[in-house]
């Protein structure tokens, strides 16, 4: 008995360890965002901010927080988007049996293999015949490349496991297909969309590449770009830099603490992510 | 009476026409849910592989940014590419980059993957917290570990005693981001192995335990083998992300210095868009299109890999 209460406690001790060891990054990139300026260039450098300053927050906010926004409405946006052209296809993919869902699958499986510079390379060339470069649309558009194929996958296979006898029910009533995706499978399939809405919220918030080609200037700054911004322009302030990233870490840890749930379950269904 | 049984059959037939045609309607109503998605992979994935083919047989540069013109040049672009000089540093630094991080991400997945098995308090925290490098936008992560690899006032060398140029030493700058990019891997790793251990009967492991093995055995012969499909997949799922990968890079070193740290996926890049005068979208799209090459072999043999696991 004592010996079992023993190896739980070394269990959790080394379970501890592992975690601080894997996080330290993070704790670091907190523990240098409260760094005071003059203390950054110190060798070796403070391990604990034991007099923390928010001059980096203030310098950082002052800077940043515009990109904020312009993430958050293009990350809404590429939500919208794939919910949009995601939930019709996967209820006629799973449901409605409709010609063409074993090749568009296979499509979806292919294309989560395609290297995210084949994409930007053809999208810059695409964009620019139809002057999509430096737009709000033609950016979140571009970030729904990564979060469809996650989405149809998650979505068309939770929508598999309804019964067909619950939509057998709802033709007997009357109810027509568009009527039985609306009422039955849509809200059945709750737990699945928020899934799969959080998901591309988080692909769209994280994107850089798509950012960097498919803009040019100051035109649209979305976080991940203002951030390397920065990383050039801040050589001395990297306090307000790390405060920048902690910013940029938000999203995630909001979801983290308060979508659990949801995060496990695409995690799980999914272990997808460029 | 034939008169009858005439109609009878006339009235068949149009009923099983009637039938057909209801159920092509069927057919056609479900493709039209599915419609939208079939446009938008036309448009999204289907052209850009192929303009990106097409870009790479032509000679997109930097006076097509203005005029939108290219003429067609063949293969010439994949001869340039087939004898540029950075080639072989940049495969070279492709597969050690890929092959590196996959053994060394895997490893240390496993590990985790198989103390997690454990059952005591605070695990589930513990594997959640373990997430969230993962989830945190890849920018952020190697922003931090530029920080941390500074040779002067990083955290790194302070910690180790070393004097190392992680990211500004051309000896050097492909380990940092490998390091980083391990870091990176992990949880994913154990993401997928974990739910590997997990499908594994606990009454394997009892029957082991009867006949006298101990837990490095019980893992060798229980664990290690039944694990094979999870392992086929997770380890051909991430090279296909380890190969494309180019934020973690970008960010830390843009490639250099010099060609030290660039990959086909960040050599791409800089060749389409960093050049200054130089930079012709077509000579990237060359180097994409190998790693699409590249990625898509590798790829089928994950979908092969999975559907196997699926059917065992």
């Amino acid at each position: 008995m004592r010996a079992k209460r023993l190896r739980r406690g070394s269990n959790v001790v080394i379970g501890l360890v592992l975690c601080a060891f894997l996080l330290f990054p993070l704790y670091w990139m907190i523990n240098v965002s409260l760094t005071r300026s003059h203390d950054l260039g110190r060798i070796p450098p403070y391990l604990f901010p034991l007099r923390p300053t928010f001059e980096g927050y203030q310098l950082a906010i002052e800077r940043n927080l515009p990109a904020m926004g312009t993430s958050l409405v293009i990350g809404l946006g590429t939500v919208v988007l794939t919910l949009l052209v995601s939930l019709p296809a996967a209820y006629g993919m799973s449901k409605l049996k409709a010609p063409g869902s074993g090749p568009v699958l296979f499509m979806f499986l292919i294309a989560q293999m395609i290297p995210s510079v084949v994409f930007v390379t053809a999208l810059f060339a695409l964009y620019k015949q139809f002057g999509l470069l430096n737009s709000y649309i033609g950016l979140m558009l571009a970030n729904s490349t990564a979060s469809v194929p996650f989405a149809i996958i998650l979505l068309q296979a939770f929508m598999r496991s309804i019964p067909d006898e619950m939509l057998e029910a709802a033709r007997i009533d009357g109810a027509g297909r568009l009527r039985s995706f609306t009422a039955i499978v849509l809200p059945l399939s709750r737990n699945a969309v928020v899934t799969a809405a959080l998901f591309a919220f988080l692909f769209s918030w994280g994107d850089f590449l798509n950012a960097r080609t498919l803009t040019s200037g100051d035109s649209i700054m979305p976080m991940t770009l203002a951030l390397f911004r920065f990383i050039g322009a801040e050589i001395t302030n990297w306090n307000a830099v790390m405060a920048t990233a902690v910013l940029a870490s938000i999203p995630t840890a909001l979801l983290l603490v308060f979508a659990q749930r949801y995060v496990a379950a695409g995690v799980t269904a999914g272990a997808v992510k460029d | 009476m034939n008169a009858v049984r005439a109609v009878g059959w006339q009235d068949d037939v149009s009923r099983a026409a009637a039938r057909r045609k209801a159920r092509r309607r069927t057919k056609l109503m479900a493709f039209g849910f599915i419609a939208p998605v079939v446009f938008y992979i036309l448009v999204f994935f289907v052209y850009p592989i192929l303009r990106t083919g097409q870009l790479s047989l032509q000679d997109y540069n930097f006076q097509s940014f203005f005029t939108g013109e290219a003429d067609f040049v063949g293969f010439a672009n994949y001869q340039a590419i087939f004898t540029d000089p950075s080639l072989g540093t940049v495969v070279l630094n492709t597969v050690l980059f890929t092959v590196l991080s996959l053994v060394f991400q895997f490893a240390a997945g496993l590990g985790l993957a198989v103390f997690f098995t454990r059952k005591f308090p605070l695990s589930t925290i513990f594997r959640s917290l373990i997430l969230i490098p993962w989830l945190l936008p890849v920018i952020v992560s190697a922003t931090t570990w530029r920080w941390m690899l500074f040779k002067d006032t990083g955290i790194i060398n302070a910690l180790f005693g070393t004097d190392i140029g992680w990211l500004s030493d051309p000896n050097w700058s492909l380990w940092g981001v490998i390091l980083a990019n391990i870091w990176l891997g992990i949880p994913f790793n154990l993401v997928l192995l974990y739910g590997g251990l997990q499908a594994i009967p606990q009454t394997l492991y009892e029957a082991a335990a009867l006949d006298g093995a101990g837990a490095w055995r019980r893992f060798w012969s229980v664990s290690w083998p039944l694990l094979r499909p999870v392992t086929a997949v997770t380890l051909l799922l991430g090279l296909v992300y380890t190969i494309k990968a180019f934020d973690i890079i970008w960010v830390m070193t843009e490639g250099g210095p010099g060609n030290s740290s660039q990959t086909l996926a960040t050599w791409s890049y800089k060749l389409s868009f960093e050049g200054g005068m130089d930079q012709s979208l077509s000579m990237g799209a060359t180097v994409a299109s190998i790693l699409f090459v590249v990625a898509l072999v590798f790829g089928l043999l994950y979908i092969r890999a999975q559907r196997k696991e699926v059917a065992a």
